[in-house]
């Protein structure tokens, strides 16, 4: 079994607070982080791998920097990474981001399984994961919460939706998109550190892909940012303290024509 | 990078280093410098210069005949034959922009067996209701409605494609743009015609919510966007309203598709979908254990919502994943959220902050989700929530 797992570094938008003074995102001293979601495909992918046999890769595409989750993922158990980084990607949308990564993965070739988080925590889109699969034209189960079984070059997986789950059944190759229920991630072990430390990372530029450059980037883009603001903060609330029945009484009194 | 200063025009205004909300401009010898590392090529200096000074490369390809493009689809999203509720409030939002455009509004009903649902639509506003009614599209699956949705666009040119933010809209959606080659914007929150130009105008929280950013998509179309429950009002039924059925016949073969749905699976649990409720009873670490859990029902009962949880109660075993309400969650919009016993960790106000009204009720007065509360209650939840569901009787009752 030949897994990939796509994986992005994301700023700990729990962190990101506004300079009130300037209106501008305070992004120094944020951390960067694996996207939370991606974790868990990690975290599936070794599982896939322990169960079935084969080989993890870890693939991201982002600044140098972004090297680090791939480290981050080879110490919990993937055997490899590659990264995909270049200025000519810079600015990319969910568009340009799926066919790179989708180029990439053409490179690598020998997959049976590419498994996504269900979106980022940055950019919330999900488009991505569906992005690849569609580029590369393979099967896709997105908000996978289980995987039943892979045989016979066949793959069940239980799919959650709004009012329980589906269970879906795909031919091989596919991509799945994961959400949180899928498993628990483990901690990395002394050996993937140790392996995670020393391993050599590629790091694929755009001319190492067979692309076409108008597709990359800002220049590949269709969707624009056109303007960028701050919302307007929620109106300082009113708190009622004290005793708990005079608060019901108070707070009922300013709902109840709210909930005819 | 595609992104410079052109020194010959700069005057050293400043007006940049202001707008650019990643602090990525500063002025050096009184003309503005890129700090390319901070630069997300968002482009709000672009428009904010007076003198042309910045230039930015956008996409340089453009979807053939674009003027053809006209109208506003909406993705008549339906489960077992039954129509969304987002797909109403898609229809409303949807013909506020089909008049802007003076265009006509149009729902794409994908399934089988449906075309008793077209009527209906119609009556929500829509002018016509291109139907595929198919036994092979009867249970959603991406390969044959990518290929139903895509074949109908590419015939009838739509200028704006709008879809539920669902599982299945999220899954479609993201398949079809990239098959039509054109821009998808995530979860909208607003929706717009730009008065000049007519492109449409998306508007959708980034970074955790905590700034908002307007998406266009100048020279793609169709341009399309998600939009999640509950973030517009339903169109009201009016049962005067007439309008054109188109009933489209796709070849089967069309319809194939790689994977097989084997059985749908319900969860009683999650019977009431917290996405679509419009009230929400929340409890957080402060519930102390699963069986405390009944008292919130009972609330939600009473004002006829549902319950949801944060994080904290999940990880513990008290609630089961469908509810939880946070980053890692999902993300809703009620008309009322109360949060019980919840402290208001920005990951769980990422899920909520765009509630009509929040309600919080904690015994820690210096708890973060007083900050986001429209009305807080500093006390024991196990002394208010009976006491607030006792009164909500009452006075629903009368």
């Amino acid at each position: 079994m030949n897994i990939i797992v796509c994986i992005k570094q994301v700023p700990d938008t729990t962190q990101v607070k506004i300079d009130p003074v300037t209106n501008t995102l305070i992004r120094d001293g944020v951390e960067s982080i694996v996207n939370p979601f991606d974790a868990y495909a990690v975290e599936e992918a070794v599982r896939l791998k322990e169960r079935y046999g084969g080989k993890v890769l870890a693939l991201t595409m982002g600044p140098p920097q972004a090297e680090a989750v791939l480290r981050e993922a080879i110490g919990l158990g993937c055997d490899e990474g590659i990264l995909v980084s270049d200025r000519a990607f810079a600015g990319s949308d969910t568009l340009a981001t799926g066919y790179t990564l989708a180029a990439a993965i053409r490179k690598i070739k020998i997959f049976d399984i590419i498994l996504c988080g269900k979106q980022a925590s940055d950019g919330d889109t999900a488009q991505v994961g569906p992005g690849i699969a569609t580029q590369l034209d393979i099967p896709q189960i997105t908000y996978v919460k289980k995987i039943e079984k892979i045989e016979d070059n066949k793959l069940i997986a239980h799919r959650m939706i709004e009012e329980g789950f589906e269970m879906i059944e795909t031919s091989l190759p596919c991509l799945l998109t994961v959400v949180k229920e899928i498993n628990e991630p483990r901690l990395p072990s002394l050996k993937g550190k140790m392996k995670a430390k020393k391993i050599e990372i590629p790091a694929w530029k755009a001319i190492d892909l067979d692309i076409d450059e108008v597709q990359l980037g800002l220049t590949g883009s269709p969707t624009w940012v056109s303007k960028i603001f701050t919302p307007p903060p929620r109106p300082k609330g009113e708190i009622f303290e004290g005793a708990a029945e005079e608060s019901v009484n108070k707070l009922v009194e300013v709902l109840k024509d709210r909930l005819k | 990078m595609d992104i410079r200063i052109i020194n010959e025009k700069c005057t050293g205004c400043t007006i940049c280093t202001k707008v650019c909300p990643f602090a990525a401009l500063t002025m050096h010898s009184k003309k503005a410098v890129i700090d390319y590392d901070k630069c997300s090529l968002c482009g709000a200096c672009v428009d904010s210069c007076k003198f042309d000074a910045i230039e930015i490369k956008r996409s340089s390809s453009r979807t053939p005949n674009l003027e053809e493009y006209k109208g506003v689809w909406v993705l008549g999203e339906q489960r077992r034959g039954h129509v969304q509720s987002v797909v109403f409030e898609l229809l409303s939002k949807g013909r506020e922009l089909a008049d802007k455009l003076g265009a006509e509004l149009s729902c794409v009903l994908l399934g089988h067996n449906i075309k008793d649902t077209a009527e209906h639509l119609i009556h929500r506003g829509a002018d016509n209701v291109i139907i595929v009614d198919n036994p092979k599209l009867e249970h959603f699956m991406d390969e044959p409605y990518t290929k139903a949705l895509v074949q109908l666009i590419r015939k009838y040119r739509p200028a704006v494609f709008l879809c539920g933010a669902t599982v299945v809209g999220r899954s479609l959606i993201s398949r079809v743009a990239v098959k039509l080659h054109t821009g998808l914007t995530a979860d909208c929150t607003g929706l717009d015609i730009d008065p000049k130009e007519g492109f449409l105008l998306q508007t959708r929280p980034a970074f955790g919510g905590n700034i908002m950013a307007t998406i266009l998509s100048k020279n793609h179309r169709p341009q399309m966007a998600t939009v999640r429950h509950k973030v517009f009002k339903e169109a009201v039924v009016d049962t005067s309203r007439k309008g054109k059925v188109i009933e489209e016949e796709l070849t089967s073969t069309l319809l194939t598709s790689r994977t097989k749905l084997l059985d749908i699976v319900e969860e009683i649990e999650s019977t009431i979908n917290i996405a679509e409720a419009d009230i929400i009873v929340s409890g957080g670490r402060g519930m102390k254990g699963p069986e405390n859990f009944k008292i919130l029902e009972e609330l939600a009962q009473a004002l006829g919502g549902a319950v949801g949880s944060s994080r904290a109660a999940v990880d513990a075993g008290w609630m089961p994943y469908s509810h939880q309400v946070g980053q890692t969650g999902k993300t809703v919009c009620p008309k009322i959220y109360i949060a019980c016993g919840i402290s208001g960790q920005i990951q769980h106000l990422v899920g909520m902050q765009s509630s009509d009204i929040i309600i919080a009720i904690n015994k820690d007065p210096d708890a973060p989700i007083f900050n986001v509360a429209t009305f807080g209650v500093v006390g024991d939840l196990f002394e208010v929530v009976p006491l607030l569901t006792k009164k909500f009787k009452e006075v629903l009752n009368k």
